[in-house]
């Protein structure tokens, strides 16, 4: 397998403060790999960093087979980056952002003209392109700014929190361009807080806390992580809750819902079992559900973990 | 990178700066009407209790126009400062182009803007009654002094704007430059000064500047003040170009 980025011991410290702490990385050239963690936890230092925009104070990476440190040039002519914040000039039209970066790619003027025109109807910015880029809904801006770095197909695109502050709708459409993306090949580097995000578009995700990789693997691995099916037991009453907190040793338990949760392999004998011994102990149950875990469990588990 | 794709990036710069700024009507207009109501207000309001010796508009030509300048210098000070806080610039250090482009761009669009505002100075000034008894050398060098000037205080401003980062911090640097004038001889001499702001006022480098165009335009004697004049504009491109150039290249730390 060839990798697109391999990063080795990056490290990046303001005074006392690590805000990371020794990353290692290899992103599969063709695939999506997805940096989750919660604000602060160095996402956007990271990405900064393998852009480019940040020297670390050690370690290093390659990306595309340039080195960081030595070609940081090198690695600008491979890469394509899209902020957090939308890297657009919001006082000129998409037609005109477009059209001034394709320039700066250095494009022949014809080449240029063209694919403006083919980026406008790929990423449907067509009937906006003379509006300027201020009077555009978030996520208009997130597809020129994705449409922006298609310009020339890069190695490696990033995508920083592509769709943070987006709405639900523009988030789906975001989502759906990144895909044709995939489709496309294009290798990308995604940072996002949003687990569903990293569950849909990731074909690996490494969870970052704290500066650090905490786990890292495919979405399923990831899950598989904190064991199969749990069975959510939600008690009549606090003294069944706390026998059953005490006797039934739970994953997770929550004290205002009464409800404890508690890892099973999900085969209906081990099922009845459990059901069997809430009736011998003589627990008070509302009602049992089983429950698959998600990312967020996993994420929580980590990072609470951590915390504790 | 090569000098022709450095040209041809800063080319791109240019438009896009200038481009920017004929899109803020607002603040287009300000800069079009500051000049007109500064002329108006110091001819026709102070200019009859000032004694300079003649005709008040002959005096205070070359001080407005500089006021002007340095206006003109805090809208790219603060728009630069824009660009920096804005997303867009993280994409342009992450291309491969040439780091100064975008300052170029910038300086490109603060000289065509000051230029736009020295022609309406003059301009207004004409029609006020201003009687420049220079000869057609003397304009030339004269537009030549202004253009010296125009370039150093825009580098200053755009270095100031990446210095400071913010939109805020560099509006606070530009009414710097609209007040420093005032401590200079561009409104009253400065022998009409308390001696220890007469040290500043004839010691800053308005002052040679203001100087050696009023001596161009109306032959007042002009002494050693066109050379300091040159050392300032020279001195301050000097130190802002690579400047800039460090602080537009380095890798930040946000």
């Amino acid at each position: 397998m060839t990798y697109t980025v391999t990063a080795t011991g990056l490290h990046k410290a303001y005074g006392d403060h690590v805000v990371l702490d020794g990353i290692d990385l290899a992103v599969a050239t063709g695939s999506v790999f997805s940096l989750l963690g919660p604000n602060g936890a160095g996402k956007t230092t990271l990405v900064r960093i393998l852009a480019t925009l940040l020297a670390p104070d050690s370690g290093t990476a390659t990306i595309a087979g340039h080195d960081l440190v030595t070609d940081p040039l090198g690695v600008r002519e491979v890469i394509s980056l899209t902020g957090q914040y939308a890297a657009v000039d919001e006082v000129l039209t998409a037609e005109e952002n477009l059209l001034m970066m394709a320039q700066l790619r250095h494009l022949p003027r014809r080449v240029a003209r063209q694919r403006v025109e083919d980026l406008l109807v790929e990423f449907d910015l067509v009937e906006a392109r003379s509006r300027r880029v201020g009077t555009f809904s978030g996520g208009m801006t997130r597809r020129l700014d994705l449409a922006i770095s298609m310009i020339e197909r890069p190695e490696l695109l990033f995508l920083d929190e592509p769709t943070t502050g987006l709405d639900p709708r523009s988030r789906e459409q975001v989502w759906g361009t990144v895909r044709q993306l995939v489709d496309d090949g294009v290798t990308i580097l995604l940072t996002t807080q949003y687990l569903e995000e990293a569950d849909q578009l990731a074909d690996r995700i490494a969870v970052l806390d704290g500066g650090a990789i905490v786990a890292e693997g495919t979405a399923a691995e990831l899950k598989s992580t904190i064991g199969g099916e749990l069975l959510r037991i939600e008690l009549g009453d606090a003294e069944s809750f706390g026998r059953a907190v005490t006797q039934l040793s739970p994953e997770r338990t929550d004290e205002r819902l009464l409800s404890v949760e508690v890892p099973t392999d999900g085969s209906p004998a081990e099922i009845v079992a459990l059901l069997a011994r809430l009736e011998r102990e003589g627990l008070v149950v509302r009602k049992v559900t089983t429950v698959h875990p998600s990312l967020d469990d996993v994420f929580f588990s980590l990072t609470e973990r951590r915390a504790a | 990178m090569t000098i022709s794709t450095a040209v041809l990036d800063s080319r791109v710069m240019v438009t896009r700066s200038v481009r920017r700024s004929f899109r803020d009507p607002e603040a287009f207009f300000t800069a079009l009407m500051l000049p007109v109501i500064l002329m108006l207000l110091f001819v026709y309001v102070f200019g009859g209790a000032m004694n300079t010796g003649g005709d008040y508009v002959n005096y205070v030509v070359p001080g407005l126009l500089l006021l002007c300048a340095g206006f003109g210098a805090g809208t790219t000070s603060v728009s630069v400062a824009q660009d920096m806080s804005n997303g867009i610039v993280d994409r342009f250090r992450s291309m491969p182009i040439h780091g100064s482009s975008v300052m170029v761009g910038h300086i490109a669009a603060s000289v065509v803007r000051n230029l736009i505002a020295t022609a309406l100075v003059i301009g207004v000034a004409l029609l006020v009654g201003w009687r420049p008894n220079a000869s057609p050398m003397d304009w030339i060098a004269s537009i030549g002094v202004v253009l010296l000037f125009v370039l150093a205080i825009s580098w200053l401003a755009a270095t100031a704007g990446l210095l400071l980062g913010s939109p805020e911090a560099a509006n606070g640097f530009s009414m710097i430059l609209m007040f420093l004038p005032y401590v200079s001889t561009a409104f009253v001499p400065a022998d009409t000064m308390p001696s220890w702001m007469r040290g500043f006022a004839e010691h800053q480098p308005l002052t040679p500047v203001i100087e050696t165009l009023r001596s161009l335009w109306m032959g007042t004697p002009i002494d050693n003040q066109a050379w300091i004049a040159a050392a300032w504009c020279l001195g301050l491109l000097v130190v802002s170009i690579p400047a800039s150039a460090w602080l537009f290249g380095r890798r930040t730390s946000r």
